[in-house]
């Protein structure tokens, strides 16, 4: 069982006492805790279930590398799945439960996989759920995905906030155990920018636990040397130190996000929960220490079973003793060290089971002096227990000799340590087999290589796989120096040598205990505790050909859990190189990938929620709309008014009654987001050739032309009227998505290609407020406003004019894309909404109505205008669209002109821009494709087209379609067949593009 | 993510003030260019392990276009340089030869 | 579609730092070859100030001049004098490649005011703003979240900031945002 202990616990304040819940039952706990050590405190070992087997498991580790306490934080919308007790603060009305079971975690129907283990091996759902093919999708598939998944995801939109930070700094230390504070505190005395971070609540890491009351010097202990650093760098003002920050990637040129829970401990504090850092690191240094490696045998997953390290830390940081009776088995000297605080604070010890032979060091002499039992030679043959270890079978290390069962409540275990050299190897760094040390640990001569080609990063510490404080803090000094020079040398002198500790007996590597277990022991030793897989999975998947441990891992899941296998990965790769008979160096490990440890979706997501998702670009005329019924539609980033609802109307009836205003009276129109690029420059006329495929430099002055630009693989990519200003300047109107990526287009060419070219475009798209004023009426109340002479002689179809309306500086172009009288009036931005109110206002006697884009659409399609992304999808040239007359002949060059050469760009059989009418007037649902009508079966029948844009037109009260047909120009009259939805067929004539005015007689009166 | 200085503003500019722009230094093939050459210059591109030069636009910033010069593997990069050249300069072209003694100019 | 927000572009006081749009402000795009003395003495005569170095603003009484690009100057001045400054500067400029235009009603201008904000810019722009790496005299273009954006100090504790005509609600909701009340970081 169980309990605090008096006189121990450095984080906790035992004045603070919280309450908190668990599966619904109430318990206390005391700031300073984690969810963790306050559920151990009272007596909660056993806490989840693992995820195949549903087999009870209990908590292991007291840090990020915990594969088993995954938890379900918090309630209705602010529920969090798979959280890990041991990261989690402690505060006053926590809620947690339990995951992976039905009904309860006591009582688990799931359970029953677990006795069917032997039918479950290591990819047997790519064995079982293959045959017969029909199952899958209606009894395999939906089984699975009920019992697949870890927690339960969140329902509700998550009512938290989340930031990013962007930050830079010379040197980044990621770890604020003692050597990441020693080498931040040498970097920053050169004066360098030095930012160090520490996951976790606290300063100093593992030596405080380990190594508090150590002498450092004559003087000072670890403890006094910690608190000396924390205190120097504080007080420093090119050094930033910050707590609760957790380094999840390190990417290319020193990029490293940093993710901060800012009010995960503290839920009413208000603002952002998380903080993700984006910092910009010239040189990098991980701190960050080592992770215990559990060992395997038979029953190690049994709630009770823990890392010896943990039970330290439980002990040391929380008062938390993990059991009445500990057994500890070890094969390395560190885990003495629990046997000995255990032993100090009043906890039975009943032995320490040591792996390898009889030797002796300081710590194992320690252990004897505190009348700590050790057996050498000795291994756990099993556990005993359910939901709580009962007792150990021990036997001797290889599985010979008889069995002795021993009672206990706890086994403490260690296997060896691991550096924790994730974050080095996300950025390139490698690693090297230390034979000697049984690990992997960071090769120094290939580390990772920033921007400049130098090394970008050093390991230091535990993290280095040096496991000695003193020549540790060396190390840290050193790199701290070197780091502050970027990579050149740092300075050796004032080095301090601190007092060296005694030396360790060597660890004996053993992946699993005892060494020559026989399948059943195998069959129950776990090597990944939350995805269940065992020792002969492992084995299974060499067996059946999986050699590489990417493979392995693939197959078995192995180190594929939320832990992703900081506690399994070494011990598997082990095996797996104990089952192919090869050397561990020679199996490598696995790719280690961002995030260290999971970060929450809405950091990655930031301020990019809710109203600020996305940019809604709004043009000056936009509250008018909003408050005249304007129901929106987003182009681009836009948002345009897609018609002017009324009330009791709907969608169709506004446009058919906007497109019927304008036909027969006026309309008004907001152009504002059509893009309007200024080109000027001498060289002007030129370099407009080039871009569009009309001849531009022929253009007078005061006229307009409508205007085509292809890319360089010859299709048609925007168009728009371009006007001519004066001798040397242009104006170039384009699509409203098009004005950002024509703008970049021409700087691109004029950059990069004709850079002799003496031309400057700007970009004046929101300089201007634009209005379409179209309608037989039109010209009528323009001159009601002002003596500006609009007439057909002064100002001619596709012709612009500067004047005055009411007084307002304007400028009006009589371009039309809806086929009537129309007139563009362009106007400063900040003056858009005034002329726009009083155009509506003057306007009112000849029955103004404003339209939206749909009913512009209607009338350009009833005129067969083409428009881009509804006609062309990047693979319709020009000429597809019948648009030759725009393309000039005489031009040696413009963009496109050499790839419309190819051959297939002259092929009869393209698909080329057409009417469609249906035979009983109906509207042809869009996109939708033609088939050659001589085909049954239409899945087997050829496209020989498609709708580009369908729509009801109010003027002709029919539907009325545009679309690309092969061979469409010659086939005029034909009547061709479309496949619908659900084998639905419909017919339609071939027709003429332009169905309303085909004269032109309307725009230019 | 990458982070380069533009040559024209002096900025240290990350990638997401960037836009790439693919390989740098290919000849445009005219109106004249035969079938092969003009498929080549539309669509042929080197995609090394190793040296290679981009170009890049500073779209979010000064607004002009460069090159780089950059390690696709290591992500070294060795300079950036105005994209108004038709060859890398010479002192980028040095800085790679003595990482890569064997590497030369096409 | 949902509902736009439709809340006022104004004026902000609810974070820990003040947050302002400021009052139409006289833009001028000149494009030219900054090295030229016709342009240096065409801006200052327009303007009496020198031309900025690289990525700096010069900032004199009434006007300004910002560093846009090698061939770019964006030149602030009171809104009602735009038109007699571009027409005198086009005139100058008339005998060299040059483009000299109106942009004022293009972009809107935010303030930011506090002790903090710097870290109000610093969660939305990736650029260094430590002291030491960017203060007064200093411009830079940049991105405000997912918009183009500019910015200069005015002084310690004041950044003006630029950001198109059309997304001025969603910079003002990403500056609002940015400095809500309990997000102060404390590293600058």
């Amino acid at each position: 069982m169980n309990k605090r202990i008096d006189r121990v616990g450095r984080l906790i304040d035992k004045s603070k006492i919280l309450r908190f819940s668990f599966d619904g039952v109430s318990y206390a706990g005391y700031s300073g805790d984690t969810l963790a050590s306050a559920l151990l405190a009272n007596d909660q070992m056993f806490v989840a279930r693992s995820f195949k087997y549903h087999r009870p498991r209990g908590i292991v580790a007291a840090g990020p590398e915990e594969p088993n306490a995954l938890v379900g934080l918090a309630q209705g919308s602010y529920f969090e799945p798979n959280q890990r007790a041991t990261t989690t603060e402690l505060f006053d009305g926590l809620t947690a439960v339990s995951q992976n079971h039905w009904p309860t975690l006591n009582f688990d129907i799931g359970a029953i996989n677990s006795m069917l283990a032997s039918f479950l091996p290591s990819g047997f759902y790519y064995k079982m759920f293959i045959h017969p093919r029909s199952f899958w999708k209606y009894i395999y598939e939906p089984l699975l995905r009920k019992a697949a998944g870890l927690g339960k995801s969140p329902v509700d939109r998550d009512p938290d906030c989340y930031e990013y930070f962007y930050y830079h700094t010379d040197v980044l230390v990621v770890g604020g155990g003692i050597s990441g504070l020693q080498a931040a505190k040498r970097a920053a005395e050169s004066g360098a920018r030095v930012f160090v971070v520490e996951q976790g609540t606290y300063w100093g890491g593992r030596s405080l636990v380990d190594h508090a009351e150590f002498k450092l010097t004559d003087h000072l202990t670890t403890e006094d040397v910690i608190d000396q650093f924390v205190k120097q760098l504080s007080g420093m003002s090119n050094v930033v130190i910050r707590t609760r920050m957790m380094a999840s990637g390190v990417y290319d040129h020193g990029y490293v996000l940093i993710y901060e829970r800012i009010s995960d401990h503290h839920p009413t504090l208000g603002g952002p929960r998380h903080r993700l850092w984006r910092v910009r690191a010239r040189q990098v240094i991980f701190a960050t220490g080592a992770i215990e490696r559990p060992l395997v045998f038979a029953g190690n997953d049994i709630p009770g079973v823990m890392l010896a390290s943990s039970v330290r830390d439980y002990l040391m940081n929380y008062g938390v003793a993990c059991g009445n009776r500990i057994l500890v088995v070890t094969n390395n000297d560190s885990a003495y060290l629990t046997a000995i605080q255990l032993k100090k604070f009043g906890v039975d010890i009943t032995r320490i089971i040591d792996i390898r032979e009889p030797s002796t060091s300081a710590l194992i002499e320690t252990a004897k002096a505190n009348e700590i039992e050790i057996h050498f030679g000795k291994a756990i043959c099993q556990v005993k227990g359910k939901k709580r270890v009962r007792g150990v079978e021990l036997c001797d290390s290889t599985g010979r000799a008889d069995l002795e069962y021993v009672a206990c409540d706890t086994v403490a275990m260690s296997g060896g340590w691991t550096p924790t050299a994730h974050l080095w190897s996300h950025c390139g760094g490698k690693l090297f087999w230390d034979e000697q040390k049984a690990m992997f640990r960071p090769d120094n001569a290939r580390p990772p290589i920033g921007a400049s080609g130098k090394r970008l990063a050093f390991c230091i510490g535990a993290a280095n796989g040096e496991m000695s404080l003193s020549k540790a803090l060396l190390h840290a000094q050193e790199i701290g120096s070197l780091a502050s020079g970027e990579g050149g040398e740092g300075k050796k002198t004032n080095i301090i040598h601190y007092k060296e500790e005694e030396s360790e007996t060597p660890i004996l590597p053993i992946w699993k205990i005892p060494s020559n277990a026989g399948f059943n022991l195998q069959n129950k030793s776990w090597v990944d505790f939350q995805n269940d897989v065992k020792v002969t999975d492992i084995q299974l998947s060499a067996r059946e050909g999986y050699e590489s441990i990417e493979h392995t891992k693939r197959y078995t899941t192995l180190g594929m859990a939320t832990d992703q296998g900081k506690l399994s990965n070494v011990n598997g790769l082990a095996l797996l190189a104990d089952a192919l008979h090869e050397p561990i160096a020679n199996v490598g490990t696995t790719t280690f990938r961002p995030p260290y440890s999971p970060i929450s979706i809405g950091s990655i997501a930031g301020e990019a929620r809710a109203d600020l998702f996305q940019p809604i670009r709004q043009s000056p005329i936009y509250e008018w709309h909003s408050n005249h019924g304007a129901d929106w539609e987003p182009v681009g980033q836009w948002h345009r008014p897609y018609a002017y609802l009324r009330k009791g109307e709907t969608v169709f009836d506004a446009v058919n009654r906007e497109v019927i205003n304008t036909r027969q009276n006026v309309g008004l129109f907001d152009a504002s987001s059509l893009g309007k690029l200024m080109i000027k420059g001498p060289d002007a006329g030129k370099f407009l050739d080039k871009m569009y495929t009309n001849m531009m430099s022929t253009l007078k002055p005061g006229k307009c032309r409508y205007g085509l630009m292809c890319s360089e693989n010859g299709f048609l990519i925007d168009d728009g009227v371009v006007a001519r200003i004066n001798e040397d300047t242009f104006l170039c109107h384009t699509t409203t998505g098009g004005a950002d990526n024509i703008h970049a287009h021409m700087e691109e060419w004029l950059q990069t290609e004709w850079w002799d070219l003496k031309v400057y475009v700007t970009n004046l798209t929101e300089q201007f407020a634009q209005i379409t004023v179209a309608g037989p009426k039109s010209r009528m109340l323009l001159e009601k406003l002002d003596d500006i002479d609009l007439g057909g002689e002064k100002l001619p179809f596709m012709s612009w004019i500067d004047g005055f309306l009411n007084g307002l500086s304007v400028r009006v172009f009589r371009i039309s894309f809806s086929g009537e009288l129309s007139f563009e009036i362009s106007i400063n931005s900040a003056n858009g909404l005034r002329i726009w109110e009083i155009l509506m206002d003057v306007g009112r006697e000849f029955d103004i109505m404003s339209y939206g884009t749909e009913a512009l659409h209607v009338m350009r399609a009833e005129k067969g205008f083409i428009v881009i992304g509804d006609e062309t999808d990047g693979t319709v040239t020009p000429q597809d669209l019948n648009l030759d007359w725009a393309i000039s002949q005489k031009k040696t060059d413009f963009i496109g002109k050499r790839a419309q050469e190819r051959t297939h760009f002259k092929d009869p059989d393209r698909w080329s821009l057409v009417g469609l009418q249906t035979l009983d007037g109906s509207v042809l649902p869009d996109g939708i494709y033609a088939v050659e009508p001589q085909n049954t079966l239409i899945a087997e029948s050829e496209m020989i087209g498609r709708v580009t844009s369908t729509y009801y037109s109010p003027t002709l009260q029919i539907g009325i379609a545009l679309g690309l047909i092969k061979r469409g120009k010659d086939r005029l009259g034909e009547v061709i067949e479309f496949a619908g939805l659900n084998k639905r067929t419909y017919k339609a004539r071939i027709v003429s593009p332009v169905f309303f005015d085909p004269d032109g007689e309307k725009q230019n009166v | 993510m990458l982070i380069l200085y533009c040559p024209y503003c002096g900025a240290l500019a990350e990638e997401t003030e960037l836009v790439y722009g693919g390989e740098a230094h290919i000849v445009r093939a005219g109106s004249e260019s035969t079938d092969t050459e003009f498929e080549a210059y539309l669509f042929h591109r080197k995609n090394p392990k190793g040296v290679h030069f981009e170009r890049w636009r500073h779209a979010l910033g000064c607004g002009k276009w460069f090159h780089a010069a950059r390690c696709t593997l290591t992500m070294e990069v060795f300079g950036t340089y105005s994209a108004q050249t038709p060859r890398p300069p010479q002192y980028i072209c040095d800085a790679i030869k003595f990482k890569y003694p064997s590497w030369s100019w096409k | 579609m949902s509902k736009a927000d439709d809340s006022p572009v104004n004026s902000s006081n609810t974070g820990f730092v003040k947050i302002k749009k400021l009052p139409s402000q006289g833009m001028i795009s000149l494009r030219g070859n900054l090295s030229s003395d016709i342009v240096r003495q065409s801006v200052y005569s327009a303007v009496s100030l020198e031309l900025p170095d690289i990525r700096k603003i010069k900032v004199g009484a009434i006007c300004a001049i910002c560093w846009m690009a090698p061939d770019e100057l964006l030149i602030l001045c009171p809104y009602a004098e735009v038109a007699s400054r571009v027409t005198r500067m086009q005139s100058d400029l008339k005998s060299v490649h040059s483009f000299v235009v109106d942009v004022s009603d293009a972009r809107v201008m935010f303030c930011i005011s506090g002790v903090r904000s710097r870290e109000v810019l610093a969660k939305l722009c990736p650029v260094d703003l430590t002291q030491s790496e960017f203060g007064v005299g200093d411009f830079r273009l940049t991105r405000l979240a997912q918009v183009p954006a500019a910015f200069w100090m005015q002084n310690a504790e004041i950044f003006n900031i630029l950001v198109s005509r059309s997304v001025a609600r969603y910079g003002f909701n990403l500056l609002k945002s940015a400095a809500q009340k309990g997000s102060e970081v404390g590293v600058f």
